[in-house]
């Protein structure tokens, strides 16, 4: 893994087309700016774990009686 | 073909109804085909039962069931991989977790299921969206 040190407004560009910019920072905080190409996913790395988390849990209903689910979801 | 589902037993699934998640699912990366399968019963419920392992299978129903103002922006990454040309190229599908009671299900808004209809390419869309949650009430407390 790279690890760099960057002051504020300075940037870091990986590959051709992406640059993140340290665009401020406070005593346990950074905003970041990120220039990117429209096709690349950008998300918060705690955000994707809990849909992990909960599509784990999604598909652990061994015991799910579909009778009562039928029942359940009525308008 | 005929599937073993997690459910059903074994089911005859046509090819129409099988969609490719090219990228997996969160936490299930390795798996890439499922087949949707209606509810005979119930309109609103649709199973994503996975074709590469029978005891893996998700309950979806419709975002806008869970909550009828729902609309979302698909990302430009998602429009270009799928393919999506038109509004109507996509549908939209919400996983249910269903905690030991049914009154405790909650529907996944902030990160729904979204086909193209037209080849049945899928993805697991992750919102960047701070109206939506990824454990949504569907049963009112008026209703329990």
């Amino acid at each position: 893994m790279l690890v760099l040190t960057r002051k504020k407004d300075e940037a870091v560009v990986i590959g051709d087309d992406i640059e993140i910019i340290i665009s401020e920072i406070s005593e346990d905080k950074v905003k970041i700016a990120i220039k990117a190409p429209k096709n690349v996913k950008i998300f918060r790395k705690e955000l994707l774990a809990a849909v992990e988390d909960e599509n784990l849990k999604s598909a652990d209903m061994p015991d799910l009686d579909i009778d009562k689910l039928r029942e359940a979801i009525k308008k | 073909m005929i599937v073993k589902t997690k459910f059903f037993g074994e089911l005859e699934i046509s090819d129409k109804d099988v969609l490719i998640f090219d990228e997996g699912l969160p936490g299930f990366q390795d798996m890439h085909r499922y087949a949707v399968i209606n509810d005979g019963d119930n309109p609103y419920i649709s199973y994503l039962q996975s074709l590469e392992k029978s005891n893996i299978c998700f309950i979806m129903i419709p975002p806008v069931f869970a909550l009828k103002d729902y609309d979302i922006e698909i990302s430009d990454s998602t429009v270009k991989k799928l393919g999506i040309e038109k509004p109507e190229d996509v549908k939209l599908y919400a996983i249910l977790t269903i905690p030991g009671s049914f009154k405790d299900a909650t529907a996944n808004l902030k990160a729904p299921i979204v086909v193209n209809v037209n080849n049945n390419k899928a993805v697991q869309e992750i919102l960047d969206d701070e109206r939506y949650s990824i454990r949504y009430r569907i049963v009112k407390e008026s209703d329990v």
